[in-house]
């Protein structure tokens, strides 16, 4: 029961800080009741893993023996010695830099031109543009139509029309691993932050632009920075977290696109290098140390959008 | 003062020809790259074999045929274990975990939301935080965890961890907050209904929108599902896995392979088609404010 609820709640002035919220917990009881398995759930499987990670970083651990003490010697290694990761560091700056705010901005703009659609072909608009991104697997057709043989589409085209002579091994070329892993990227990324921004935009009252117009709003790109933009702005913090997320997150489809290793490592990421220790190595410490280093990059890109978020309609 | 245009009783918005031109090319053009790889999925599977591989290929299908989807069909009748097991695997995985995730994350998305009680607010932003990095960081001690529980092979491992997911959890709390009318909650309190009761009586009928996004969410993940690190055994793997093994096997099972396709795409898309009026709804409140 929440506290205006208490008929007859004893003044707080009689009590010290604790008492009261210990009175608070017990009048509560059912309010930690219902969050208990949630909550116990949550403890298990994202908390515990996040604070064992960060212990493990400073051991070394092979899953066999129980774990010794390095103190910070992952660490040193990991970024003074180790030629790999460093490539992984820089291809995942690369892919998030690039995939993060393109993503983002597009979703934003796609979200921002159908707004005025009828309802009918929006929900249509929509669905193609959210589609590739619920639909498991399929974005390996990217495969089928940049294979590497003349049978492929892009491949075969460019033969037919003379623009190449041999055929390009896209997903084993160095020079085109990257961009193409970056193209597939943006084609599944219209996800929950898409969704989102449509729903913020359709929630904004259309009297508001009205009044916009009267104070002199001059063209639709003042209306958005100064009106549309900054109505929105919970659901743009929500939205550029999701992004974020799945834009670190994406090494799964990289491996099936490219294979792993992909070719000179043209594609390998800090997820890569994750996986390649932990579940191929079993050097549970170092894999550790690697999880820690990637948790640090998301949350601090988190706080750098929010940061930049701060900013918009000023 | 800058002069209001009207036309009827509404006010026409600064809008430009120019501009309207401009974002109907821009749109066009970003909805093509969407959308014809989607489409080339569908003409794949309806290409007869010869029409797979011939040079120069061709985007679009002259001779359109289902053999593609009756060789799938074909194919998973041949296999080892009864393709009924898969299905079966994805639906009890999908069913239990659906309905586990959206029972408890709806129960305490519900405390977070309408009760304040101490340490409410401190468990809700820890879960939220989570919300910003993803699960590869985690899941390397999860699979520890997983041993030690003797999950491994199970179905729990797959079910259980996602119970708690958190972006359902997010999503339900932000719906009832600006949904459940605090005021209803009060009388019924005063009226001395047990806060359980009033969560399922009362609360939840009023968050239909959210549960539906909840279970959309839940099902698309445990459907697209695939080869999950903690199952080995054959019998308890899902549709998903077995549909890729079948049509892994070369030239000879493309066809297979792109009809395959089609029917894991189809299924979340039709889910989301049927839905979508109530996921923008869910999503209006999603928005964060601190």
């Amino acid at each position: 029961m929440s506290k205006t609820a208490a008929p007859k709640a004893v003044s707080r002035k009689d009590m010290t800080r604790a008492q009261w919220t210990w009175k608070e917990m017990k009048r509560n009881k059912v309010a930690y009741l219902m969050v208990a398995p949630y909550v116990l759930l949550f403890t298990i499987f994202t908390v515990i893993p996040v604070v064992f990670s960060i212990f493990l970083s400073f051991t070394e651990f092979n899953l066999l023996e129980p774990p010794t003490f390095l103190f910070l010697d992952n660490y040193i290694r990991l970024f003074l010695d180790d030629d790999i990761f460093m490539i992984a560091v820089q291809n995942t700056m690369v892919f998030a830099v690039i995939v993060g705010p393109v993503s983002y901005i597009m979703a934003l703009m796609v979200a921002w031109f159908i707004n005025e659609l009828p309802p009918k072909i929006r929900a249509v608009v929509t669905l193609i543009f959210y589609a590739p991104s619920i639909s498991g697997n399929v974005y390996l057709i990217w495969k089928t139509l940049f294979s590497g043989d003349s049978y492929g589409w892009v491949n075969g085209t460019l033969l037919k029309l003379g623009i190449i002579t041999t055929e390009i091994q896209f997903f084993e070329d160095a020079d085109w691993v990257m961009p193409l892993c970056i193209v597939v990227a943006l084609w599944t990324s219209l996800g929950t932050a898409f969704l989102s921004f449509i729903a913020g935009l359709q929630g904004i009252d259309r009297s508001m632009y009205e009044a916009a117009a009267v104070d002199g709003i001059r063209n639709r790109w003042q209306e958005l920075w100064y009106v549309t933009l900054p109505s929105m702005k919970p659901q743009l913090m929500f939205g550029a977290i999701m992004q974020i997320t799945s834009c670190f997150g994406f090494g799964g489809v990289v491996t099936n696109l490219c294979g792993f290793p992909s070719v000179d490592y043209a594609a390998h990421t800090i997820m890569h290098h994750l996986d390649d220790y932990g579940s191929t190595r079993f050097e549970v410490g170092y894999a550790s140390a690697i999880a820690v280093v990637l948790f640090a990059i998301m949350i601090g890109a988190n706080f750098l959008v929010k940061k930049i978020l701060s900013k918009v309609g000023q | 003062m800058a002069r209001l245009r009207t036309r009827g009783h509404k006010v026409v918005l600064n809008r430009s020809a120019g501009g309207d031109t401009g974002i109907t090319i821009l749109l066009v053009l970003l909805g093509a790259f969407m959308f014809l790889p989607m489409l080339y999925v569908v003409m794949q599977s309806l290409k007869p074999l010869d029409e797979l591989w011939m040079f120069p290929p061709r985007f679009y299908v002259v001779k359109p045929t289902f053999k593609n989807f009756k060789d799938l069909f074909t194919l998973m009748n041949d296999s080892w274990v009864p393709f009924s097991r898969y299905i079966f695997n994805t639906v009890f995985i999908s069913v239990v975990g659906t309905a586990g995730h959206l029972f408890f994350a709806s129960l305490a998305a519900y405390a977070f939301a309408k009760i304040n009680f101490p340490g409410g607010k401190l468990m809700f932003k820890t879960i939220r935080t989570s919300l910003m990095f993803h699960a590869t960081v985690t899941g390397l001690v999860n699979f520890i965890i997983m041993s030690w529980l003797g999950w491994v092979d199970t179905y729990a491992a797959v079910i259980i961890p996602g119970f708690a997911s958190t972006l359902g959890l997010y999503l339900m709390k932000q719906f009832m907050e600006t949904n459940v009318s605090g005021a209803v909650l009060e009388s019924a309190r005063l009226d001395g209904a047990h806060e359980l009761k009033i969560f399922w009586t009362i609360a939840m009928p009023m968050v239909k929108p959210a549960w539906l996004t909840l279970i959309i969410y839940r099902f698309k993940d445990l459907w697209n599902e695939g080869a999950s690190i903690y199952i080995h055994s054959e019998q308890l793997k899902t549709f998903n896995y077995a549909i890729g093994q079948i049509t892994a096997g070369g030239i000879k099972r493309a066809g297979a392979g792109a009809a395959s396709t089609v029917v894991m795409m189809m299924v979340p898309i039709l889910v989301f088609v049927i839905s979508q009026s109530n996921i923008i709804e869910t999503m209006g409140s999603s928005g964060m404010k601190d």
